[in-house]
């Protein structure tokens, strides 16, 4: 039970759907197997949801390192909840969109989750230049390759890039720095993202036929679960 | 609590009112304090995240946490709206359809839909310290999905079309040699340039996959190539790199823009 | 705002520049001697650069316009071709954090699509994209275009879980998945799909991301399988690894704030109409380069270091 029957659902779903692209007849049953996985997709939010609170219940019981700020969390997480659930202060019915302008629900969104969320990466914009100005050394022929690549994309995508080589005759166009950027991403680039694309194309057919005739089992875990 | 700890916090706080009244003194509109508080709240949320650059501390921390529960919560309310209320329940009951005023779906196989919810239920059994085991039979069946859906379409996407947009000719509207040689120029949309683009791409992704390739040993003239493939990746790094610093930087113009326009309307 | 001097009326916008071009130069002047002498320069230095370099252009409004390149182009033409009446889905795939770039590029499609009278199906992979799609409304759809109306002219579908799943369903049959909009109008009452089935009637799809599920999986899951013509725009992030969709899967693609900016200032120079229309993804750009040249001395002064301590160690 444990074990096998994960494998035939794995097994029967991951067949029906590679079946419903080649035969039409089976198109329906595909389409509803998806629809299954996206309603499953939502569990697995209030999975997250779940999981969330019962770990921040434990840090609080357990009094652990900065046990204060989860308080934070779970207040957050109820208010927001609340606010979205019961459609709080929607300009609607029950029946108009949760993020309706006006909504308490959408309110928190602009005021508290937009800021948050978009300042966290933000910052990553301080901690690229300190790499730039710490790491990022012509160490050897890779790592100078590299950065002249860099070099050519970050001086493309300013006006002295155009003013460096605006002498530069039309017969020679190439070696304007603006077209030398456009070149460098849709060939260079091009190629090398697209050895990696097919590299990963073939890892995901390959895992995928794994999965589906039960040779990869890692996502089962152990038995003692 | 230290004294220092006291200070800090009751200087914020009184930042914070003091930008709370500011703005609901000047805004315009029917709720002028509590567009100012909004405002103002935003605001130091921002520079709570901001201050995490001198070092980490309890406020950066309070952002964070509260960043998590608002955003799990987020995910579970849209969730809970979109697909459960929009597409379960009008397949699953008229009276509950009603109550939510979604137009119930007439179907003879109906019934089917509650094989989503059991999965769903076994999926929340992870929960349980007992009944862990059953959320295996949810989890085979997204594996089972994710797997026959990424069989055909990568296969079909990323490898074929893939390989088919490489093969791609290397004489570029090819009009004989005297044709060649005496239009012969490296402007950006030349034949030579364009042809010599098609020559990086196809060498370019032939040496990159041989990098990739692992089964056999990197020496002689297989070596040469998984060579040229490593340069190939490193300008793709590097042109990568490039864009991530463009990126970067605009999510930091996006964030100050609001600080001076929104809040300390320095900018119109 | 000018200040007048008794020879030139110099602008403040010139001041604020030159202000900030000596600040920038002396500061790194300050880094280059302190690296050299072999002083620990501390990080937080580095972080008031960058903030420096992206505040002052924002303060004092330096912008800069740029030609579009070839792979945007791409997408304006093929906007610019579909006749009246045609329609376009637009998906919101981003959150809050890819915003600043992509909010642009998702604001100016759609004016551009609504002013040449296409309808417009909107719909998001991410649960965020449906807040990020309230803006566009408040912003662009109900300010500018008050007489376009909803299930008509354009239709809000919202946001469904499960991404690819979603993808699967809507390439063969829409109202499986949407059922409703996202105020609940039953589907049979949408005049927008009177003659859409699924994906494969529709004339133009554009997802606005860079994460996952995004447009990689719109060209897996619809574009490739249904035959639709797909395009994108992106967060500059992601924005490398989509070339190679280009142009057999995707037609055309705008790539971070630039690409916006790029679609932007094409608007501007080939519509009257669109001349005073809001252009912030241009606004962008003038802190973007004075960012961008920090960096590059960052690099510069960064390697400079590097050899003359190999030389000395070799030494």
């Amino acid at each position: 039970m444990k074990r096998t029957v994960p494998l035939i659902i794995t097994f029967v779903v991951g067949t029906v759907l590679i079946l419903s692209v080649f035969i039409p007849p089976m198109e329906n049953l595909g389409e509803n197997f998806t629809l299954f996985f996206d309603i499953i997709a939502v569990f697995a939010f209030f999975l997250g949801g779940g999981n969330l609170v019962r770990v921040h219940f434990q840090k609080i019981s357990r009094k652990s390192d900065d046990f204060q700020f989860s308080f934070v969390t779970l207040i957050g997480f109820f208010v927001m909840l609340s606010a979205g659930l019961f459609k709080i202060g929607n300009p609607g019915d029950i029946a108009s969109s949760v993020t309706a302008d006006g909504s308490l629900f959408n309110t928190i969104y602009q005021s508290v989750f937009v800021p948050l969320s978009s300042t966290m990466y933000a910052l990553l914009a301080f901690f690229v230049a300190s790499a730039s100005y710490r790491a990022f050394r012509a160490k050897n022929r890779e790592a100078t390759w590299l950065l002249i690549a860099a070099f050519i994309i970050l001086l493309g995508s300013t006006p002295f890039g155009t003013m460096l080589t605006s002498w530069v005759p039309e017969s020679w166009s190439i070696f304007h720095i603006p077209n030398l950027a456009v070149w460098l991403m849709s060939s260079p680039n091009l190629a090398g993202q697209r050895a990696i694309i097919i590299g990963i194309g073939l890892g995901v057919v390959s895992i995928s036929l794994r999965l589906i005739l039960g040779l990869e089992r890692t996502y089962l875990g152990d038995d003692s679960a | 609590m230290k004294k220092t700890t006291i200070i800090t916090f009751a200087v914020i706080s009184a930042l914070f009112l003091v930008s709370w009244i500011a703005k609901g003194m000047f805004t315009e509109g029917s709720s002028p304090f509590l567009d100012g508080f909004l405002v103002t709240l935003a605001a130091f949320l921002t520079l709570a995240i901001m201050s995490f650059l001198y070092k980490d501390n309890p406020y950066y921390k309070f952002a964070e946490h509260l960043f998590v529960g608002v955003s799990a919560a987020y995910a579970m309310c849209l969730g809970f709206w979109s697909t459960i209320v929009g597409n379960l329940i009008p397949r699953l009951s008229s009276g509950i359809s009603e109550f939510f005023k979604v137009s119930y779906i007439e179907g003879d196989y109906n019934f089917i839909y509650f094989i989503p919810i059991i999965f769903g239920i076994l999926l929340l059994m992870r929960l349980s310290p007992r009944g862990g085991w059953l959320s295996r039979w949810p989890l085979a069946f997204i594996v089972g999905t994710t797997a026959g859906l990424n069989f055909v379409r990568y296969l079909r996407s990323d490898f074929i079309n893939q390989v088919s947009s490489t093969i791609v000719p290397l004489m570029i509207d090819w009009q004989g040699f005297g044709h060649f040689f005496s239009n012969l120029n490296f402007s950006a949309t030349g034949q030579l340039v364009m042809m010599f683009s098609n020559l990086v791409i196809f060498i370019g992704v032939t040496c990159g996959i041989i990098y990739f390739y692992f089964s056999k040993e990197h020496t002689g003239w297989f070596g040469r190539a998984s060579k040229i493939g490593i340069w190939i990746l490193m300008i793709t790094f590097g042109a990568s790199f490039g864009y991530t610093v463009m990126g970067r930087i605009s999510l930091l113009v996006g964030r100050i823009t609001f600080l001076f326009r929104d809040w300390l309307e320095i900018i119109s | 705002m000018t200040v007048l001097n008794p020879l030139f009326a110099i602008s403040a916008q010139t001041i604020g520049i030159t202000l900030t071009l000596i600040i920038i130069g002396l500061g790194l002047a300050w880094l280059f001697w302190r690296s050299f002498s072999g002083k620990e320069v501390d990080r937080r230095i580095i972080f008031i650069f960058i903030f420096f370099s992206v505040a002052a252009p924002i303060l004092f409004k330096i912008s800069f316009t740029f030609k579009a390149i070839p792979i945007v182009s791409a997408l304006y033409d093929k906007v610019e071709s579909l006749p009246a009446g045609s329609t376009v889905l637009i998906s919101y795939d981003f959150d809050p954090a890819m915003a600043p770039e992509v909010q642009p590029m998702a604001d100016a499609l759609s004016r551009h699509c609504l002013s040449r009278d296409l309808k417009i199906i909107y719909m998001c992979l991410f649960p965020t994209g449906q807040g990020q799609l309230e803006e566009t409304f408040r912003t662009v759809v109900r300010e500018e275009f008050p007489n376009k109306k909803d299930g008509i002219d354009f239709v809000n579908l919202g946001y469904k879980a499960g991404g690819e799943g979603v993808l699967n369903v809507i390439v063969t049959d829409f109202e499986k998945m949407f059922p409703t909009d996202v105020n609940s109008v039953p589907y049979g009452d949408i005049q927008v799909f009177d003659n859409i089935k699924s994906c494969q009637n529709l004339d133009l799809i554009i997802s606005i991301g860079g994460g996952r599920p995004g447009i990689k999986e719109w060209v897996l899951f619809v574009g490739d399988p249904g035959n639709v013509p797909m395009a994108a725009g992106v967060a500059a992030v992601v924005a490398p690894q989509l070339y190679p969709y280009f142009p057999n899967q995707i037609l055309g693609l705008l790539g971070g704030v630039k690409g916006a900016a790029e679609y932007e200032n094409k608007m501007r120079d080939e519509h009257e109409q669109f001349k005073d229309m809001p252009t912030p993804a241009t606004t962008m750009m003038g802190p973007q380069t004075l960012a961008h040249i920090v960096v590059m001395a960052f690099i510069i002064i960064g390697n400079i270091l590097y050899f003359r301590n190999k030389r000395r160690e070799e030494g």
